[in-house]
């Protein structure tokens, strides 16, 4: 991708072109940290179907898409939000009624497929897993990776050492590249170029860009390029990979943001409750996403009251003393 | 004499098991607890880091996930999962790193399952999955797991293999091409297992106050050996206040 701030644009317009039914799709963040959950909404928004997600333990993100309807395929390490959801709730009721099919790996195999994905090569080799039902049992089988081009042909791979027992290693567990179809990420600042600066812990955001075809970033500021420019060391996507920014306060809400502002403990415990009950899940969703018109209508819903709560301690990254019980 | 939940005496227990120097790993919940008692106690010099990348936490807050904001307040480095994972593989690093996880099942040799319940391809429960659990429990030295001391969960076969243990017994691992590491200990909410050395069979080392060796039994599917079972000494109470005034204030884990 050129530089260019022709890749400026909502998050309607970014979703709408780079989104569509059936689309491999990755979302960074893990648990309840930096989600891109206004990217989320927007996706639930447009009905979009049958998505193919991949994810290493995005709790929030993943339960959601799932909730919404969007995901048919999903492959991740862990389906788990911490202490608000230990298994989240909407991914484990798909998983048990038959309506999603999951292709387990660990956190490690997620984050060496995404960087096999940026480096361009076919898998990279782990001694994780050796022996383990991971490595034994695949979620799609022999007949869907035939047909499906974006589906490798087998999960995983053990090989002996081909260096014998250089690196003290007997057998090698082979885990295949990522390629989505697109990236999308929510980070603290970025240009109207696509350059990215995330602050705090960068999980596998890095790597899960660069193995897209394509990126799209919300961010809580669009600053001027002279600024990330200043300071380059703290940037760690480069625009070359970025084609779509958009601007998005509190679009990882209702998951943490540092230095920003923090999960919203009160909404996550409500959602779990909601998310256990049909009914009051389909109430959910109409209240917050379908009812309104984009991620600023969804925290007009919420309420400033609530926002001013979870902002962060300027120093601390976070809301110091807020109730989490 | 001072009064104590189950909950502190897993934290206490666990905490007992670090030593000064030791890099562990923690997930969130009590692993994180006896992590923090632990360098408040006996292990001064030991280092909390987390999977997602963060290493040496500030921890004046408890975290409720490990990507939560307070894991990543000075810090020595904020990682990505790459460089966690290699922290734990890393020459100079690996062999001092201690992980601490849990699960849903556990089988005589430590071989742990989170991923469901039942048929994997109809499962009855869904679980989380493996996470890091299975990745630390293949790479580190040294693995303390907590479990919930409950006939369905000490079960002799497992519904799921998510985590390797000792696998099948003397052997198993290095078998496998697991050269290093293997479970150290469990610790449930009435007792602490260890593996023993020549058949790496779970065993009954110490059983917790208000809990006998027979007890223990009753919660389990499969018999283990009772014989070299000892009563594990109650918190003390400097580890008591350190885990209720330092650690865990608000009581977001100790319920």
């Amino acid at each position: 991708m050129e530089a260019g701030s022709d890749k400026v644009m909502s998050l309607r317009e970014a979703v709408k072109r780079f989104v569509q039914d059936g689309s491999h799709v990755s979302i960074g963040g893990f648990t309840v940290s930096r989600n891109p959950m206004a990217a989320v909404y927007e996706i639930i928004r447009q009905k979009i179907r049958n998505l193919h997600l991949y994810a290493h333990s995005n709790g929030q993100g993943v339960d959601e898409l799932i909730g919404g309807g969007c995901v048919s395929r999903l492959e991740i390490a862990y389906g788990g939000s911490g202490r608000f959801a230990p298994t989240c709730v909407r991914f484990r009721k798909a998983v048990e009624r038959g309506e999603i099919t999951v292709e387990d790996y660990t956190n490690y195999q997620m984050t060496l497929r995404f960087l096999a994905g940026a480096m361009g090569i076919p898998f990279l080799p782990t001694r994780s897993s050796l022996g383990t039902d991971i490595v034994r049992l695949w979620g799609f089988d022999e007949t869907m990776r035939a047909v499906e081009e974006k589906v490798p042909d087998k999960k995983l791979v053990e090989l002996e050492n081909p260096f014998g027992q250089w690196g003290d290693t007997k057998t090698v567990i082979l885990v295949p590249a990522v390629f989505p179809d697109v990236t999308i990420l929510h980070v603290q600042q970025a240009d109207e170029q696509g350059t990215a600066r995330i602050e705090g812990l960068s999980f596998a955001d890095i790597e899960q860009a660069k193995a897209a075809r394509h990126v799209i970033l919300t961010c809580e500021e669009l600053v001027p390029t002279a600024v990330l420019r200043k300071n380059p060391g703290l940037n760690q996507i480069p625009f070359l990979h970025v084609d779509a920014v958009v601007p998005v306060p509190f679009g990882a809400y209702p998951t943490a943001c540092y230095r920003y502002y923090d999960y919203d403990a009160a909404f996550l415990k409500a959602y779990r409750l909601a998310a256990q009950d049909d009914g009051r899940y389909g109430q959910y969703l109409e209240r917050f996403i379908f009812s309104v018109k984009d991620h600023a209508g969804m925290l007009h819903r919420v309420g400033q009251e609530q926002l001013q709560r979870i902002k962060a301690d300027t120093s601390r990254g976070y809301a110091v003393g807020l109730d989490r019980r | 004499m001072t009064d104590f939940t189950a909950r502190e005496m897993m934290a206490v227990a666990a905490a007992r098991h670090i030593k000064d120097g030791d890099i562990v790993f923690c997930g969130t919940g009590i692993s994180l607890l006896a992590a923090m008692a632990a360098k408040h106690i006996s292990a001064p010099r030991s280092v909390i880091f987390f999977e997602t990348g963060a290493i040496d936490a500030h921890l004046e807050e408890l975290p409720l996930s490990v990507a939560d904001s307070r894991i990543m307040y000075q810090v020595s480095v904020n990682g990505s999962l790459a460089d966690a994972f290699a922290t734990m593989q890393n020459r100079r690093t690996g062999r001092q790193v201690v992980g601490i996880i849990g699960a849903a099942q556990i089988d005589p040799y430590g071989n742990l399952n989170s991923t469901a319940i039942g048929d994997y391809f109809a499962p009855r429960v869904r679980l989380a999955g493996s996470g890091g659990a299975c990745d630390v429990a293949s790479l580190v030295n040294r693995t303390i797991i907590f479990m919930q001391h409950e006939k369905r969960k000490f079960v002799p076969r497992l519904d799921y293999l998510t985590t390797p243990g000792w696998i099948d017994g003397p052997g198993g691992r290095e078998r496998l091409g697991l050269s290093r590491g293997g479970p150290y200990a469990v610790i449930t909410n009435m007792a602490v297992m260890r593996f023993d050395d020549a058949s790496r069979r779970m065993y009954l080392e110490g059983y917790f106050e208000k809990t006998t060796p027979g007890e223990v039994l009753q919660n389990m599917g499969f018999a283990v050996d009772v014989s070299r079972a000892r009563p594990v000494p109650p918190p003390s109470p400097r580890e008591l206040s350190v885990l209720r005034e330092r650690c865990d204030p608000q009581r977001l884990i100790l319920g």
